[in-house]
């Protein structure tokens, strides 16, 4: 076992399935040389050469779009935004290229686009974002959001085998901040669409993925200790597609769900996920399902504006102890 | 093809180090894709194409020609072409039962009724339907030839852009980014006079695209677009630069629309006399004819009888398809993604 952060099971996964699979390639802006902006590829350009770790111009739909048309010839591009702020650079290769190539052309197209995303780090407007609700409402992708270094590892592996397009996503606040145990010499593979029980609880359930997973574990601890209420946890790491049985399970057992993220409110994936409990477990809810989500504003750079607009542990305990009581 | 008549001594060289037998076929594929088109137009009228219909008219020349000097077969060159790029689609071995299948929404055409027209693609004979996304095949065809240059393979690719594309985001960042990359890609930029009714002047400040591609370091030559010999010319000069390694290449051809948009659009912001000046006077079709017969390359007989065969071959693709089914309705589910295989059937479907 050694102790690794989330960023360097990121990188560990990457370099793995380079290492297996030589159609394997890495394209992004600084990438090569620079080893990326938060160092993801460090040291890959030396390993793996400049035809397979590709400095590319500041171009997303280009990188989005060379990437696919290397999938379409048998290739397994991995695209990196530098900041997932500017994936939106690349929305309609994505959206009406990409994800529409099966379905409209039996094209397959097994890319992985992958990048930084989240707050809680001062970014400001354009280095905060979590773009996922963009996505999320898009049939033809895949969407993973690993929030422990376990799966870091393990979904950007299954992600790079995975015969669909997946966005891999990936929080900046985690990078350094995440330490784990992870065994050496062992394959780690995270199955896509797969949610994980964070942590076991009978009184109430919290619904979560990304930086949150975190907060909310945090405010499950707290909540056992001051008011002996048992949190259960539920870990999505994947969002699309939702992991509905894992969802219902937990509903089923707890009657009570908060949903939490840090993407903003409307249109967020939060309210998918309750139109789905209330069509599959109506019955089983003695209270509201209610979210704690980002105020609906970009996201501000001030510390006091930013920890504001954004989701804090106080916010999580608070919500949980008024569904809790309801 | 069997040849009826041997060109004198007197006649010129054919240009370019084609024989007659390949003039006899980029003629086949001219009329071919004029044919097929006139029938579409038939079956427009008579309701049975499901959608819009969208002429080449006047510019089968450039399409047929261009496609005709890549190299044709499994794991040789590849095209995207765009939605008047029929004929080199049918250069690349598209099938007329399919495009007819394609219009009409047939279960049995290449998309089984989930897109239209021309949007099709079959990578074994080298063709890679566009999206309606104007541009988006830049990008696309920069990483399909990327992947060439990557893996030591001596192929091209070719890319079909029109005035209105080249002012798309897209058309930058991927026609950039196959130039820094020296990727093998031929861009065919068609130069047609109408982007859907927008004129170049209302589309671009250049006179001509070709001044584009100076902007990205790219070659590039201007050619006459209704002359099909000098456009087969340019473009295999193109192609073969690129397969040796040379980079991207942009041919830029003159030609002209002469429909619509798409079949219903009544042209009303076209002055007629330059519509008839075209129809009459730069026909490629007609051009291609007389330099044929002018040059003694051929005679008017070897002419017809192609005309008369493919007349019946697109007789024989119709009557094969017209009558066939649309696809079932729960076949739009499956093949979003490879896994899960098909998607969810909504509850009320069930009621």
């Amino acid at each position: 076992m050694a102790e690794v952060t989330y960023l360097e099971a990121l990188r560990q996964g990457l370099w793995e399935e380079m290492e297996r699979d030589e159609r394997v390639f890495i394209l992004g802006e600084d990438v090569g040389m620079y080893g990326g902006a938060f160092k993801v590829t460090e040291g890959f350009v030396k390993r793996f050469g400049e035809q397979r770790v590709i400095d590319t111009p500041i171009s997303e739909a280009a990188i989005v779009g060379a990437a696919a048309g290397a999938a379409h010839m048998g290739m397994r591009p991995v695209a990196e935004m530098q900041f997932i702020d500017f994936i939106s650079c690349a929305y309609d290769m994505l959206t009406n290229y990409v994800a529409t190539a099966r379905y409209r052309a039996g094209l397959s197209t097994p890319i992985v686009v992958r990048g930084p995303c989240g707050g809680y780090v001062r970014g400001g407007p354009f280095h905060s974002q979590n773009p996922e609700a963009a996505f999320f409402h898009t049939p033809g992708l895949k969407i993973v959001y690993p929030a422990t270094a376990r799966d870091a590892k393990g979904l950007i592996k299954a992600s790079i085998r995975d015969d669909d397009p997946v966005i891999y996503l990936e929080h900046k606040w985690l990078y350094r901040r995440i330490k784990e145990q992870l065994p050496e010499g062992e394959e780690i593979l995270t199955p896509i669409g797969e949610a994980r029980l964070a942590r076991e609880g009978k009184d109430l359930s919290i619904v979560t993925y990304g930086a949150t997973l975190w907060k909310s574990l945090e405010a499950a601890g707290q909540l056992e200790t001051e008011d002996r209420v048992a949190v259960e946890v539920l870990d999505l790491r994947t969002l699309l597609p939702l992991d509905d049985a894992a969802i219902m399970r937990t509903v089923r057992k707890t009657n009570r769900v908060l949903i939490v993220h840090e993407d903003t409110r409307t249109g967020g994936v939060a309210g998918e996920i309750a139109a789905r409990i209330n069509e599959q477990a109506f019955e089983w809810l003695d209270a509201p399902i209610m979210r704690v989500t980002a105020h609906d504003v970009p996201l501000p750079y001030a510390p006091t504006l930013e920890d504001y607009v954004l989701p804090q542990t106080e916010d999580i305990v608070k919500a949980a102890r008024w569904l809790a009581a309801y | 093809m069997v040849s009826r008549t041997v060109p004198t001594p007197q006649s010129p060289t054919i240009p370019a180090g084609l024989a007659r037998e390949q003039l006899l076929e980029l003629y086949r594929y001219l009329r071919l894709t004029r044919t097929l088109e006139e029938r579409l137009t038939a079956l427009y009228r008579q309701s049975k194409v499901i959608g819009g219909l969208f002429r080449s008219l006047g510019q089968e020349g450039e399409s047929v020609a261009s496609a005709y000097a890549l190299e044709r077969g499994p794991n040789r060159d590849l095209l995207s072409p765009l939605i008047r790029n029929l004929g080199s689609m049918l250069v690349m071995g598209a099938q007329p039962i399919e495009i007819l299948r394609q219009y009409m929404a047939k279960a049995e055409s290449p998309t089984r009724g989930r897109e239209l027209n021309v949007h099709f693609n079959d990578l074994d004979r080298g063709y890679l339907g566009q999206i309606s996304h104007l541009g988006d095949m830049v990008p696309v065809m920069a990483g399909i030839t990327l992947t060439f240059k990557l893996r030591g393979e001596p192929r091209v690719g070719l890319v079909y852009v029109g005035d209105g594309t080249t002012s798309t985001g897209a058309f930058h960042e991927g026609l950039n980014f196959a130039a820094v990359q020296r990727c093998p890609l031929v861009v065919v930029a068609e130069y047609n006079r109408w982007a859907y009714s927008t004129p170049p002047e209302k589309q671009f400040a250049v006179k001509d695209l070709a001044e584009k591609a100076k902007g990205y370091g790219v070659p590039a030559v201007t050619v006459d677009g209704n002359d099909v010999l000098a456009v087969y010319e340019a473009t295999q000069f193109a192609a073969e630069r690129a397969r040796r390694g040379k980079g991207v290449h942009l041919v830029e051809v003159k030609t002209y629309r002469r429909k619509g948009h798409a079949e219903h659009d009544d042209q009303h912001y076209v002055p007629k006399e330059e519509l008839e000046w075209w129809a009459k006077e730069n026909d490629p079709v007609d051009r291609y004819v007389r330099q044929l017969l002018d040059a003694g390359w051929t005679e008017e007989q070897d002419l017809k009888d192609i005309d008369e065969r493919v007349r019946a071959e697109v007789d024989e693709a119709t009557d094969a398809c017209i009558d066939e089914a649309l696809p079932l309705p729960e076949s739009a589910l499956p093949g979003v993604y490879a896994d899960p295989p098909a998607a969810e059937r909504l509850w009320f479907r069930g009621l």
